[in-house]
């Protein structure tokens, strides 16, 4: 089996144990959504399109006191090594519900009775880490839909890996280690939205990660922040 | 496309009230404390077709939970390992909220949940399951069967399925000669740890274990956490469109973590007592 931490703890991409893979995202990509941004982190690419706040279907869905939000996370058949049978799998069901569910305690929902705010994402390609790169995507296109929020969402996951504490895991790392624990949160707010793990932790390695896992959200969301700064700058004509 | 389903008995604003000035007083609406859980019954055994099964009461939550094991092929990553399913099925029979079809995301969550406790606590060792590597291992399928919903299916399961898998009996096979021949022994799973979840509600700042459905119905959030026999953590779902804040994250962890020891205690017990008969 390969070295997943050599000697002098760097990992197999040549990363640091606390370093974050590159980051790419931008806002507004799409024309007919409402709002769109597209991310990559490391080698996942993710678009997301916001559609809303729009008339409700069905209708009996319909919340009388605020907006309905849907939520589908969904990746192509290529998106992975394998070829993905197009039809959501048990595990984008729940992806789909528990990024849904980290979105929702930023939006303001209650400002929009009796409508729906879809929210669509779609893996392009995969790598570890594609949830929290979701959320992070999604909030962005929120933001860019002109969605009013609480604050915006992002997310990252630290792992536990050749017994070490390590951010954010790639598809090596996530399949062949040992702890993953995806973190999002409202940095600003310092409230946590979503909270998953898998795998042995002691009480101390938890609350190292969780530690970690909540600091690199914070360098995320600068991240996020100068990409919705970038994305509303008025772009020079000549360049 | 998943949105939240409305599934929940309605709950009217006075009440609403009263479990949040209840939480406040530490006092729940059953009369429960923030940090006790519903009784818990275990019953070892019920289907005897099964290879493995319980019958697990959490207050007025029931769920059975029927192990089979049988022979299949290993996944081309795992060559060499048994293949464990969990499947969850909350029946028409168990809410006036549920009909029969397909399972809705929170059916899919359930099964999930519970499947990620019971793998990554590596509660059974699929690497003895294998009969001849890359080609014949043992399938172990857990199917639950929800009878009965009165709040907080995932503990409930969790309790049914360790139960079952933790007191399954199976005929091992050999091939000999390209040939499956079947032992007349029974033998135990390989199971080296209990997994045990415990699951907390939210309302405003209050968190509390074990929610019922009146309290389901209120609540903001969801945090199950599964500890194994050496009290690691090893499996953590937040649910809900609410959050929690990082503090009452370490803080809940503990109280589970002490929390899981108590249950394991009894879903051991529980497993003793049954193989004595």
């Amino acid at each position: 089996m390969t070295e997943l931490i050599n000697a002098r703890n760097i990992r197999i991409d040549g990363r640091k144990l606390d370093e974050l893979r590159p980051i790419k995202l931008k806002v507004g990509v799409l024309n007919n959504a409402d709002g769109s941004a597209y991310i990559e982190w490391g080698r996942n690419k993710i678009m997301a399109a916001v559609y809303g706040p729009k008339e409700c279907h069905p209708k009996h869905k319909m919340l009388a006191d605020r907006a309905l939000l849907k939520c589908r996370y969904h990746m192509t058949p290529f998106s992975v090594d394998d070829r993905k049978p197009p039809q959501p799998s048990r595990r984008e069901v729940e992806l789909s519900k528990i990024i849904r569910e980290a979105l929702a305690p930023a939006i303001l929902l209650e400002e929009f009775p009796r409508t729906a705010i879809e929210i669509y994402v779609e893996v392009l390609q995969s790598d570890g880490g594609s949830r929290v790169a979701s959320i992070t995507a999604a909030s962005a296109a929120l933001a860019d839909a002109g969605i009013p929020m609480r604050d915006l969402v992002v997310g990252c996951a630290v792992g536990k890996v050749a017994g070490k504490i390590v951010a954010d895991l790639n598809d090596t790392e996530d399949k062949e280690g040992d702890v993953d624990l995806p973190v999002a949160c409202m940095p600003n707010l310092n409230l946590v939205t979503l909270l998953q793990s898998d795998g042995a932790m002691s009480k101390e390695d938890f609350e190292e990660a969780f530690k970690m896992a909540l600091e690199k959200c914070r360098y995320v969301y600068d991240l996020q922040r100068q990409a919705l700064l970038e994305g509303y700058t008025p772009q020079k004509e000549d360049e | 496309m998943s949105a939240a389903e409305r599934k929940h008995e309605f709950v009217d604003v006075l009440r609403r009230q009263q479990i949040e000035e209840g939480l406040a007083a530490d006092r729940r609406l059953d009369g429960r404390k923030a940090n006790e859980t519903r009784e818990l019954s275990i019953e070892v055994g019920p289907v005897v077709k099964a290879n493995g099964s319980a019958l697990v009461r959490l207050g007025n939550t029931a769920v059975m939970v029927g192990v089979k094991i049988l022979q299949g092929t290993p996944f081309p990553d795992t060559p060499d390992q048994g293949v464990l399913t969990v499947n969850a099925d909350v029946l028409p029979i168990s809410s006036p909220y549920e009909e029969p079809g397909p399972p809705d995301e929170d059916t899919i969550e359930l099964a999930r949940v519970v499947d990620r406790g019971i793998r990554e606590s590596h509660m059974v060792d699929m690497k003895e399951l294998a009969v001849e590597p890359g080609k014949k291992v043992y399938a172990v399928f857990v199917d639950v069967a929800v009878l009965d919903v009165d709040g907080n299916l995932f503990d409930a399961t969790s309790y049914a399925a360790v139960t079952a898998l933790a007191s399954a009996r199976f005929k091992k096979v050999s091939v000999k000669d390209g040939e499956v021949v079947q032992m007349e022994e029974m033998v135990k799973l390989p199971v080296s740890t209990i997994p045990v979840s415990v699951t907390a509600g939210k309302v405003g700042e209050f968190l509390f274990l074990d929610p019922t459905g009146t309290e389901e119905a209120v609540m903001e959030a969801r945090m199950t956490t599964t500890f194994d026999s050496e009290d690691n953590l090893c499996a953590t779902q937040k649910g809900g469109e609410g959050f929690f804040t990082p503090e009452e994250v370490l803080r809940q962890m503990e109280v589970a973590r002490a929390k899981a020891k108590e249950i394991r205690a009894k879903i051991k017990e529980a497993v003793k007592n049954a193989g004595k008969e």
